[in-house]
Parts: structure tokens; sequence; C-alpha cells
């Protein structure tokens, strides 16, 4: 009796404390995030009038999206980005984290140095990758003796983000990788090297496959960031770069829609439609790593 | 056959070597060359083919950014805000992370899954009515207003539960038998023992606080308060073309942090990696 007694109101303040730790992260979160994403959906069918008043207007603003060849150009820029972007730089940083498993002197000082980007605010990237690729006077073109126009090239200039973005991004994912690369037990090489297994042979059958959890979080991770690409975009290229319908991202042209045209409603269209494309993304590659990630052991 | 096995792995030692020291001048020269263009004048920027070291070492530039941008503001906004969204992220979330982990209350998976559905949902989709709510508030152009989404943490609440969920029950148990309250139990004995969560959590606000452009450039848009990203991102328009005071100017930007690095690498690339995948 005693001890039911002693339980029940040990049960009624845990849930007392329950709700009030709670308190401060949920109410953060219905006015910071799921009001406003409610309300993102509502702009989306509405336009702006004066004094910060809308108006229903059903689908208007995903007509005007989906026959706006600039909407239309900025999801291939985006994709674009994306293919020049993520295989490549996952790839090299599966390099890097390969390499900095290894035995050797100076390791943690390597991995510091790639890691490096990643503490430096994109815009100071974005700044000396653009004196280094001035077309007159960076020393890209000076080293290559070439005259590339990197920035002011439509042609050139996702090539010259994409370099800037792997560059930025590498260290941070073969961080990720690494940690993944040393959660495989040694036994499995040592029984492998018994065996009279090449290091590639070693490579293709046991680290990717045991590594492969891990790559798929980064490659996801990636895929996203990449889709959601913008601040580097824009630090690169200014409005008045003529190379800017061949740059400007999903996410820039959100920007730019929303908070320099001040049509929010359109803007609001935009990014729904990212955020979709981000969830068929994502859906797809949880459907198709079946196929290539290795839960077991 | 010994040998020539020991040299076979001397070869891959080596190669492993010139990979990274490649990889390394890869990294790093973007900045000695920041370094570098930032002490010249510019007509000695502009010189075919160009010098390598500066010769005059100037700090005229240094004097052009800082007349042209108030850093000392942008230090200051840029340090309060990483210091408001770091101290919220880590209290908030860890009272959530606690109770969501460790205590039984009705409603509760219910109230989980808004923090799954932010996680889930991309920054961007928030800002219009983020911005919006600030304005009709009158509280753009503020220190709050750079803080404002980052008041509370999803990742960060789900972060801290992994955290609590690791952690033995028993010894939250214990310490209620002698006596703690429920607020004790969490404060004077759970939450120490995420110590390195709570480290890893605060390094990765920090990070991306201070690298974030968009939200800073929507809601700041007086010089004076805007962060260290933003105010570079005023000073690339000013001087499209004076690119040794636009390399000062960023290298003001970047130093505290970098400085701050070469301290706590360690802890940076730790908490980077534990809190990786978000």
């Amino acid at each position: 009796m005693g001890k039911s007694l002693k339980k029940s109101r040990h049960g009624r303040s845990e849930a007392k404390w329950g709700y009030i730790m709670v308190a401060p992260t949920i109410i953060g979160l219905l006015v910071l995030n799921i009001y406003p994403f409610i309300d993102t959906i509502k702009l989306s069918f509405s336009k702006t009038r004066p004094f910060g008043l809308y108006e229903m207007r059903g689908l208007e603003n995903y007509l005007q999206m989906f026959t706006s060849g600039e909407f239309w150009r900025a999801n291939l820029n985006t994709l674009y980005f994306c293919l020049l972007t993520v295989p490549l730089g996952i790839f090299l940083a599966l390099l890097v984290a390969v390499m900095l498993n290894t035995k050797i002197k100076g390791r943690t000082a390597f991995r510091a140095i790639f890691f490096l980007p990643m503490v430096v605010a994109p815009a100071a990237v974005a700044m000396v990758w653009k004196w280094m690729f001035n077309t007159e006077y960076g020393i890209i073109n000076t080293m290559l003796s070439s005259k590339i126009n990197w920035i002011t090239n439509p042609n050139v200039i996702m090539i010259t983000c994409a370099i800037v973005a792997i560059w930025s991004a590498i260290g941070y994912d073969a961080v990720l990788l690494l940690s993944g690369l040393q959660n495989i037990s040694k036994s499995y090489y040592e029984a492998a090297s018994l065996d009279g297994a090449t290091k590639m042979q070693q490579f293709f059958h046991i680290t990717l496959p045991m590594v492969s959890p891990t790559l798929f979080v980064v490659l996801i991770m990636r895929l996203m960031s990449s889709i959601k690409v913008y601040d580097l975009i824009y630090m690169l290229v200014e409005e008045s770069n003529p190379a800017l319908t061949k740059a400007q991202s999903l996410m820039y042209l959100f920007y730019r829609e929303s908070f320099v045209s001040g049509n929010r409603g359109l803007g609001s269209s935009v990014v729904i439609w990212t955020v979709a494309l981000i969830g068929v993304v994502t859906a797809v590659q949880f459907w198709g790593q079946k196929k290539w990630v290795n839960y077991e052991v | 056959m010994k040998s020539s096995l020991e040299k076979s792995r001397r070869r891959r030692t080596a190669g492993t070597y010139a990979f990274f020291i490649i990889g390394s001048i890869i990294m790093i020269f973007p900045f000695v060359w920041m370094f570098l263009t930032s002490f010249k004048s510019v007509e000695e920027s502009m010189l075919v083919p160009p010098t390598i070291l500066p010769q005059e070492w100037q700090g005229k530039n240094y004097d052009d950014a800082m007349a042209s941008l108030p850093f000392l503001a942008l230090y200051k906004n840029t340090i309060l805000m990483i210091i408001w969204r770091v101290v919220c992220a880590v209290v908030f979330s860890s009272m959530a992370g606690y109770a969501f982990a460790k205590l039984n209350f009705k409603g509760k998976g219910v109230l989980f899954s808004l923090v799954l559905i932010q996680m889930m949902l991309p920054s961007q989709i928030f800002i219009t009515p983020q911005y919006q709510m600030l304005a009709k508030l009158g509280l753009t152009n503020t220190v709050f207003a750079l803080v404002f989404p980052g008041i509370v943490s999803a990742f960060g609440t789900f972060f801290l539960r992994q955290a609590y969920m690791g952690i033995p029950n028993e010894i939250a148990e214990a310490a209620y038998l002698d006596g703690c309250t429920q607020w004790q139990t969490f404060y004077k004995i759970m939450a120490p023992l995420t110590k390195a969560s709570m480290a890893a959590l605060a390094v990765f606000t920090a990070v991306f606080a201070y690298g974030d452009l968009m939200w800073p450039l929507i809601v700041n848009t007086d010089l004076k308060m805007m962060t260290l990203s933003s105010g570079l991102a005023t000073l690339r328009g000013q001087f499209s073309t004076n690119f040794p005071v636009m390399m000062a100017g960023s290298l003001l930007a970047m130093i505290p942090m970098v400085v701050l690095y070469l301290f706590f690498q360690k802890q940076f690339i730790e908490g980077v990696a534990m809190t990786g995948g978000k």
C-alpha cells in the first residue's frame, strides 16, 4: 500500500517534470517551426499585398512557377550542381578517409588540415576562391596559362562552384567516413591477408561493404545539402553577373523571389517544391540502399 | 620474399605521404594566398605574372576593410549570436532530451514526433514566416533576430536524447531514492554525464551559426547589426575589383574561429564527427 502510494506520487511528479522540461522546446518548435511550416504552405497559395496582407489565389503561384523558364533553369542548375559535386566529392572524401585510416605519422595534422574549410564561413571561402578564379589576375589562370572566365562564363560557372563546394566539404565527409572505417574490426583484414588477399581486394570486399552504412548517411546528407545549395553560389555569383541564369540554384531563386523581388508567395512555392524534391530523392535513396548497403555484422 | 614485402610497404607509405602533402597544399594554399594578397597594394595584386610575397608589406587594406565595415560590431553580433544559440541549444535540448529519454508522461510520443518533423524539414521552409513574425514585432535588426531560429534545436534534442538513453536507469533511480528531486537528479547527476555530447552539440551549433548566411542577410539589413558572414557579403559589392581589401576583410572575419580551431582542433573534429550526419 505504502509502496504503491509512493510510486504513484513518484509517477505524478515524474509526469509533471516531464512536461516542464519539454515545455521550452515544444513551445519553441510550435512557434518557430510548426506554425511557419503551415504558414509557408498557405503563403504558397497567396499573393502578397501591401501592408503585409495576403490574398488567397489558389494555384496561381504554382502555375506561374511551372510555366517559368527561370524556375526550370534553376532545377537544371541544381541538378547539375549535385551531379558535379556529390559523386566526385564523396569519392575523394572516401579516398582521404582511407588514407587517414592508415598508420602514418602526422595523420592528426593532415586530418585537421582537410577539415579546416569547415570552420571558415562559406562567405570568406567564396571570397578567396573568387579572387583565385579571377580571369585577368587570378592565380589559377596564371598557373594554367589560360584565360578562362571562371566566374562570368555561363558554361563554366557551375564547374567553378563545384570545385569550391568539393574543396569545402571534403574534410567534413572524410571525418564522418573515417569514424565508420575505424569501427571495422582489424581481424577481418588479418584473416584476409592470411588468405593472400591484396590491398585492392581487401578494399572492395571488406572496407567498402563494411563502411557502406556510413557512406549511405554521408550520401543522403550531401545530396540534401547540395539540393539546398545557396551561400556559395550567392557569394561567387552576384546578381549582375551574366552567368547568373546558369548558376542560380533553387534556393537562390527562392531568396531572390522572396526577399529581393518581395514576391513571397512565389518564393514559398519554390521552397515547397524543393522540399518535395528532397523528400522524393531521399525516399529513392532509402529504397535503393537495399541493393548496396550492408547492415550485417 | 620478406624484403620485397617490406619494399612494397615502404612504397605504399611514400605514396600515402605524397597524397597527403599534395592534398594539404591544395587545402592550405587558398588561405596562404588570401594572407599574402591582403598585404599587397591593388596595383601589385594586378601584376602579371603575380608576385608571390608582397613587395612591401602594408596594412592599408586592413584599414580600408575596417573603414568600410564596422568589424567591432560584426564581431560582437556574431559572438552574441553564437553564445545565445549555443546556450539555448544546450540547455533546452538537455532538458527535453532527458525528459524524452528518461521520464514517463502522457503524449510523449506525439510531442517527440514534432521534434522529428522539424529535423526532416529543411530550414528554408521556415524562413519567410519567421522573418514576417519578427518584422511584425519590429524586432528585425537586433541580436534577438539573429538568435531567433536557433532558440530551440530539434537536432540537439534528438542528439541529447540519444546520449541520455545510453545512461543506465539505475543511476537516476539511485539518486531519486537518495532523496534527490527530479530536477536535482537531472541537473546534478545525469546532465554531467553527458558532458561530451553537450560539448559536441555546442561546437556543432557554433560552427553552423557562424557560417550561416541567408538568415542574417534577410533579417538584419542594418550594417551595424550584421554578422561577419553577412557583412562580408556587402563588402563583396563595395570592392568588386579591389581584391586585397576583400582578402583583408575575409581574413579578419575568419581569424577568430580559426584561432579557436587551432587550440581545440580535436574537440571541433570529434564534436562534428559525433553529431555527424545532420
